[in-house]
């Protein structure tokens, strides 16, 4: 189904000159629809520098202006009258029918173009009666609602909502254990403490972000739009528009709701509109306005007709429907809607009908967040906690042995034992009062174990990990484990989108002079390069009103980039319609009739345009790929330009350029006439529209005149080389996957200093399975002999063998999903870099898989392009750069950012920063609180296992909310223990997370060793400091209470890297709250412990005992701390001595010594 | 998409957050690092104070002089092993039985006033969960609340549903022995006036409630209290509610207010009523000045003493290996992968 869907997800055209998925044939039909996937994968788009390669010297005459003068006014009159320019200029469709209007529904080819809507699917809206619209079904109004809670509603399902985390059932299930008489362990307030606490917090912030969400929805339904009412337009507010109204939007306005194009200003039907509320892109995207209904004023004469269109869905690139309109049933497709959410520009105004409203418009139904990935170091702290688990369920379960064997010894005493008395004498019948046998009082126990050691499991440490978490995500990242190990990229986000332009002056001389063969040539080319694209030229304002800018607008940037190249030339694009479009050469404006246009398809790869020019000549100039071009191109006349070209065409793509061809060819009167009846018939056939529409195109583009080339260059973005070769130091291994040429792929290799000229290169490049395996072998069999090599001569350090495995996609066709996987993970496991070039979007997706599946390690993909959103959705962290190829991998990402080298500190910095933290108080809280309810436990061994508790009720459950929480989240949050500039510094520190060593089960168990002697330090203490004397529980609770608390905080203090004034006063502070809060606690006349602590700390004992268990319990924690920090310090530790200590002198060594970090060995 | 929700209203607006130090994570910062030196001053700390209070703390309560008198086999008049708990149980709750018993305890060395008569049970689960519950803190403290007694089961109200004041089975459990002290048959002051928390006799026991129905059922698990007497006043009940933390503990019974001295004859006649036999519980009747660290209790003082040399020893430890082996803080040849190289060049 995705693979259904995909293609309509991606809009952005791309330039024709991509390959074709290479792939394709071989999936079979099941995955037709992916391989009319438009954007053939690839991602480098982002071009900056153009260099037009023309051959000025060469130039053969061919211009062989014929007859066709005749026939330019018959054409114009044609486009004149206005019918179907639009519909004229198709060729073949791919997915990129956001052009044109009548294609809309077939835009998928024939699968889906003629496909009933069968009535049960069907949402009926007739056109101008919104109360027949809505007679049968009431459709939602427009009014909008982001909010989830009203007043009413807002406690039960905020209550629903908050319960859907695991932790708080934990909680509730504790609580409501806790309420059976037998099992009250805790007053009933201090049980349901924690759960209200935490619920309440949550609450308070949903109700906060809810009560803004009403605040913005009340300004949104206020809006007003001009809808049509009593025969003219009227002001209406936007939550009172319904489905089935007319609605009329100016320019620049927000679009009320989803609604079919009927009119606009444009006497063609084309409205523009910005898309950047839906999907973030910016640049204006076409639609139109059927031509039956563009002609329509509905304040003159009454419109009626019927829209049979799709249930509301969330696909914003999808939309099928039919009208019937004036006994006609014409298709509409997403290029006929505007939805709701975008806005009109460069159009006056626009008319369209209301179908999909309020929460059914594609906007709001795509208002949800993303799935949510589990980061490692989570999962991990999952199997610690079942191992917590089982910690708790052992204690409980020798809590209630020992007090069954208890009941056992003393059967005979429980009577009338003045502690226990299980008979009870008020009644008249002596009965046994809350005893209910020996197996259901063990049963009991156990339970209330459960109840009294719950802090055991940190549900907490959930809930503040979320806080943590909050701190990073800006509500869009959904994991926070930034350990990755392999970083899969797309390449496109490793280039600059800017344009630069490449003038060269002679060639500027040469297309000035007009009345040489080689002027007329040169000429034509930029014509083509001006006129053959579907630019929109924009004409902005600036300050200075004489002067103009003109910006063009159009879905790919390299046409974009051409367009600009033209325009410096001085064949400025200055005005596109449907019809007609008008360019400045050298500074007069020339205007060009648009006959027709085929649009770029993947099958043909390239597109073509069929301009009647100002000399009355008609010409079709296409442009395209060179391998489909070659095909097409007359070879008889010219073989030395086709020869040059290619010459040129090679140098370019070795260089990394992308490349294109531009042909021409001038169409006499009779072949146009053919065309154009063609054309037209195929424009409005109604069954295979797209197919005939391709047909129509082949036939037009063929025996071509060359014009030239053009190679555009994706120059890398800022600090490329350096993050890649960062990120290699820090120990994780890039691979690249595009969509580009080997060629080209290789040579961004080496610009981006993934390939060095050191690497040996395997290449990887076949046709069948056989040859795939037998490379693969071959390759298998070098790698090993490389490494023996190697092995000989570094003696024994298998270190810098440097391979670098270059794959296309073709061969991986034959190799992923089938047995020879495993051999392509194995070698490529053995490479330093990887390189698959040709790769489809979904092979992305399997490569990732491949790692993912067959290793623990972590995957990150980072990509800018539709073409890389399902790569980055599998895996594990998903980053999308937000570029000129639109938002959608931003969308589907994890984090997202602005460029590629941003990726460094993210990874290098953050991602430690984070592993760091995440780890440490992963563990931190597992000690914190085991060692509470350790010396819960403790006690309880002294109280005939009944589980009582000295620290009273309040304590227990303030403990994790009070006590200790809050330094807890500063840490977590706040805590450095490297700065920036030497996280940079040193990529290499980023493998200490990779290795795992800050949190390892080493760790944990040193840890749990250390948990037990501090409880037992903390309990013990006390205990005998206070035997066979008159103390009270209340005040050895208190005491007991105190103790761990300020023990765990000193714990947490110890280990602090970075002391903020935040970090002193939550550490200091929750010391200082404890105190406090347990004097109010012992305040309280009505409780057992009442004044406890004021008698016990009047002692001196009492702070004698706290002192010695301070020191105590932390002397083994600092000691060893001390030690291992010492004698066999890591790489952070010594990192963060040098920040410390010798800043200066790490510097200074840094540039004779360091420098050479990642060379290999000398030896 | 939390960017929809906003949209709206910030098209205008940058998307960029306002600058905090906060968010930026840019607050000034301190960064200790446990260099040797830290190391050795800390632990030294350590030995420094750990030391002497240890030395003080031990020698305060080595100067304690306390006398335990176990009771409770001798003060059974029906010594033979032969017999059952049951018997013994039998005797002690039977009202007829004489159960006056004299013990004679000699002063070891001289004994400062005040001089603190405690009772210890050993083996009475004070702390057990049934017995700690059941009690009404309402009914203690305020009058209008005396029928407030559903925490007390099992003694919570008579047969006839008067409610017992005051309920429960911590109170009903009261221990109930007495002590007579004589020196050379002139009688020993006891003074049993505020043995209690001053707190408590003012705040959580009312001098409003009096006891009612105490002890009246068929069972009775210990001493009775003079109705005429508010609850603030009981001081004993005070103390006995004030439940143990340990199934080991003392109350304070009186305190002795004069000196006595080495070799005194101290003659206790003890009215040996409560049952500690029907469960193996002891009854002992402590006799013992007080430091200012409290009873004659030496672990504190012992464990300052080990801890302090502890840190001793470990600080000599450090300074030795310091010497002997330093690492440079910092030196980047130690780095694992500066270390690596150096390693394969050496090879």
């Amino acid at each position: 189904m995705t693979s259904q869907q995909r293609p309509l997800l991606i809009p952005s055209p791309r330039t024709p000159g991509k390959e074709e998925l290479p792939y394709t044939p071989v999936l079979g039909d099941s995955l037709i629809p992916v391989s009319s996937y438009p954007k053939p994968s690839s991602g480098m788009d982002s071009n900056s520098q153009i260099e037009i390669n023309e051959n000025p010297h060469q130039v053969p005459g061919f211009i062989r202006n014929s007859s066709s003068q005749r026939s330019i006014s018959s054409i114009q009159s044609k486009t004149s009258s206005g019918h179907s320019v639009r519909e004229v200029n198709f060729s073949e469709t791919s997915m990129k029918t956001v052009r044109h209007g009548s294609r809309g529904a077939d835009s998928g080819g024939l699968s889906t173009s003629y496909k009933e809507i069968s009535d049960e699917d069907a949402r009926l809206v007739y056109v101008n009666d919104p109360g027949r619209t809505n007679e049968k079904f009431e459709f939602t109004g427009n009014s909008i609602r982001t909010s989830k809670y009203s007043v009413l509603t807002f406690l039960p399902r905020n209550l629903f909502e908050q319960f859907h985390r695991i932790a708080y059932i934990y909680f509730l299930v504790i609580a409501i254990l806790n309420q059976l008489p037998q099992l009250a362990v805790f007053g009933r307030e201090a049980s349901v403490m924690p759960l209200a606490f935490v619920l309440f917090v949550t609450a308070i912030k949903d109700a906060y972000e809810d009560y803004r969400r009403h605040r913005s929805d009340k300004i949104e339904n206020n809006r007003l739009a001009w809808v049509f009412q009593d025969d003219k337009f009227q002001q209406k507010k936007w939550k009172d528009i319904r489905v089935g109204e007319m609605i009329k939007v100016s320019g620049n306005e927000t679009l009320p709701c989803d609604m079919v194009l009927l009119s606009t200003s444009d006497t063609t039907g084309v409205a523009y509109v910005q898309t950047t509320n839906l999907d973030g892109e910016s640049n204006l995207k076409t639609r139109y306005a059927k031509q039956e209904t563009q002609t329509k004023n509905p304040e003159k004469e009454r419109i009626t007709g019927l829209i049979k269109c799709e249930k509301p869905n969330r696909n914003i690139y999808g939309f099928q429907a039919n009208m019937d309109i004036d006994g006609k049933r014409i298709s509409l497709g997403p290029s006929n809607v505007i939805l709701r959410g975008c806005e009109l520009k460069n159009t006056e105004w626009a008319i369209g009908v209301a179908v999909y409203a309020g929460r059914e418009t594609k906007a709001m139904l795509n208002n949800s967040g993303a799935p949510s990935k589990r980061s490692r170091l989570e999962s991990h702290m999952n199997r610690e906690i079942i191992f917590l688990s089982i910690f708790l369920v052992t204690l409980c379960t020798i809590v209630c042995i020992c007090h069954g064997v208890w009941l056992r010894r003393h059967k005979d005493e429980l009577d009338l034992m003045q502690f226990y008395r299980k008979k009870d004498y008020s009644e008249p019948e002596v009965e046994n009062y809350e005893y209910y046998g020996w197996g259901m009082e063990i049963f009991f126990v156990f339970l209330m174990s459960v109840i009294v050691f719950q802090v055991m499991i940190p549900i907490s440490l959930y809930i503040s990990m979320e806080l943590v978490r909050v701190d990073y995500s800006n509500g869009k990242a959904s994991t926070d484990d930034l350990q990755a190990e392999y970083s899969v990229q797309a390449d496109g986000m490793v280039l600059r989108p800017k344009m630069k332009v490449k003038v060269d002056p002679e060639l500027l001389n040469l297309s000035r002079r007009k009345h040489t063969d080689e002027g007329r040539h040169i000429h034509d080319f930029f014509v083509a390069l001006a006129a053959c694209n579907t630019i929109v030229p924009l004409t902005i304002d600036t300050s200075d009103p004489s002067v103009k800018l003109i910006e063009y607008q159009g879905e790919s940037p390299d046409e974009q980039a051409l367009v600009y190249a033209a325009a410096s030339y001085g064949f400025m694009l200055i005005e596109r319609t449907s019809g007609h479009i008008v360019i400045e050469i050298q500074g007069e404006k020339q205007r060009f009739n648009v006959l027709g246009l085929h649009e770029f398809d993947s099958d043909r790869k390239r597109m073509s345009v069929i301009l009647g020019c100002p000399d009355k000549t008609v010409k079709v100039f296409v442009k395209g790929a060179d391998t489909s071009m070659f095909g097409v191109i007359d070879k008889s006349s010219n073989m030395n330009i086709v020869k040059a070209t290619e010459a040129h065409l090679h140098s370019y793509s070795s260089k990394g350029l992308r490349t294109l061809v531009i042909g021409m060819r001038e169409l006499s009167a009779s072949e146009f006439e053919q065309w154009q009846s063609s054309y037209e018939s195929a424009s409005t056939a109604l069954m295979g529209r797209a197919a005939l529409l391709r047909k129509v195109a082949n036939n037009i583009e063929n025996h071509l005149n060359i014009l030239g080339a053009s190679g555009i260059e994706d120059k890398l973005q800022d600090g490329v080389p350096e993050a890649i070769e960062s990120l290699r130091m820090a120990g994780i291994k890039v691979w690249v996957l595009t969509g580009d040429k080997q060629e080209t792929a290789i040579s961004i290799g080496y610009s981006s200093k993934l390939l060095t000229s050191k690497m040996t290169q395997i290449v990887i490049n076949n046709n069948s399975k056989e040859s795939c395996r037998k490379s693969l072998e071959d390759a298998l069999l070098l790698c090993k002999k490389l490494t023996t090599v190697s092995h000989a001569t570094h003696g024994g350090s298998t270190a810098e063998v440097s391979l670098a495995l270059i794959i296309d996609g073709t061969s991986l066709v034959y190799i992923l999903d089938t047995e020879l996987e495993e051999q392509l993970f194995e070698l490529a496991s053995k490479c330093a870099v990887v390189l698959c070039c040709r790769v489809a979007p979904l092979q992305k997706a399997g490569i990732v898989a491949l790692i993912k599946n067959r290793t623990e390690d972590m995957t990150l993909a980072i990509g800018d392009g539709a073409n890389d959103v399902s790569m980055i959705q599998k895996a594990d962290v998903g980053i999308g750069i937000s570029g000129q190829e639109g938002r959608q991998a931003v969308m589907a990402s994890d984090f997202a950012m602005g460029q590629f080298r941003f990726l460094v500190p993210l990874l290098l910095v953050h991602g430690h920063w984070n592993y760091q933290r995440m780890s440490y108080m992963i563990l931190y809280n597992f000690y914190r609180n085991a060692v509470f309810v350790l010396v819960l436990f403790w006690y309880v061994l002294f109280t005939g296992f009944t589980l009582t508790t000295a620290i009273t009720d309040w304590s227990t459950v303030l403990y994790s909310v009070i006590y200790t929480s809050l330094p807890t989240i500063v840490v977590g949050i706040l805590d450095k223990d490297l700065s920036r500039t030497t996280l940079l510094k040193y990529p290499q520190l980023y493998g200490s997370g990779q290795r795992q060593e800050s949190y390892n089960s080493k760790l944990f168990w040193v840890m749990i060793l250390d948990t037990l002697w501090q409880s037992i330090a903390a309990f013990f203490v006390p205990l005998f400091a206070y035997w066979e004397s008159d103390v009270d529980g209340s005040s050895i609770g208190d005491l007991w209470t105190l103790a761990v608390v300020i023990m765990v905080n000193i714990h947490l203090a110890m280990d602090v890297f970075r002391w903020y004034w935040i970090t002193h006063a939550a550490i200091w502070g929750s010391i200082i709250a404890t105190f406090i809060c347990i004097m109010i606690i012992d305040a309280i006349p009505v409780l057992p412990g009442y004044w406890a602590f004021f008698e016990i700390a009047d002692t001196k004992l009492f702070w004698v005992c706290l002192l010695g268990i301070t020191v105590g319990a932390l002397l083994p924690h600092f000691v060893v701390k001390a030690i291992v920090q010492y004698y066999t310090p890591n790489d952070l530790q010594i990192a963060r001595e040098a920040e410390k200590f010798q800043n200066q002198r790490v510097l200074r060594h840094s540039q004779i010594e360091m420098n050479p970090i990642f060379d290999p060995p000398r030896t | 998409m939390s960017s929809e929700d906003d949209s709206s209203q910030s098209h205008s607006k940058s998307k960029k957050p306002k600058y905090s130090r906060f968010t930026q994570q840019e607050l000034p910062s301190c960064k200790p690092i446990l260099t040797p030196g830290l190391v050795i001053g800390i632990l030294l700390c350590f030995a420094i104070v750990f030391i002497p209070i240890g030395l003080i703390t031990f020698t305060a309560t080595e100067n304690v002089v306390e006398l335990v008198d176990r009771y409770d086999e001798d003060c059974i008049p029906l010594k033979s092993p032969h017999n059952s708990e049951n018997e013994r149980a039998g005797f002690i709750r039977d009202a007829g039985t004489n159960k006056t018993c004299v013990r004679t305890l000699i002063i070891p060395k001289k004994m400062k006033p005040p001089i603190y008569v405690y009772y210890q049970l050993d083996n009475f689960y004070q702390n057990h969960r049934r017995y700690v519950k059941s009690r009404s803190d309402h009914q203690l403290r305020y009058a209008s609340h005396v029928s407030e007694t559903k925490t007390c089961e099992p003694e919570a109200t008579t047969n006839d549903n008067q409610p017992i004041v005051p309920c429960g089975l911590i109170a009903w459990s009261l221990f109930n022995d007495t002590y007579r002290f004589s020196r050379n048959d002139t009688s020993l002051e006891i003074n049993k006036k505020d043995i209690a928390w001053h707190s408590e006799r003012t705040k959580k026991f009312s001098s409003q409630v009096y006891p009612k129905n105490f002890q009246s059922g068929s069972l009775i698990g210990g001493g009775k209290l003079d109705e005429k007497i508010p609850l603030s006043e009981q001081e004993d009940l005070i103390v006995w509610m004030r439940t143990a933390a340990l199934p080991t503990f003392r109350k304070l019974y009186g305190r002795i207010e004069t000196d006595l001295e080495a070799n005194d004859q101290i003659t206790v006649v003890i009215q040996n009523n409560y049952n500690t036999y029907s469960f193996s519980g002891k009854k002992k009747l402590v006799i013992s000045t007080a430091s200012w660290i409290g009873g004659k209790n030496d672990f504190l003082g012992k464990m300052y003493m080990a801890v302090g040399g502890t840190s001793l020893l470990l600080a000599i430890i450090f300074t030795v290996l310091y010497l002997l082996k330093p690492r440079p803080l910092g030196g980047p040849t130690y780095l694992s992968w500066n270390r690596n190289r150096a390693a394969v060049r050496e090879s």
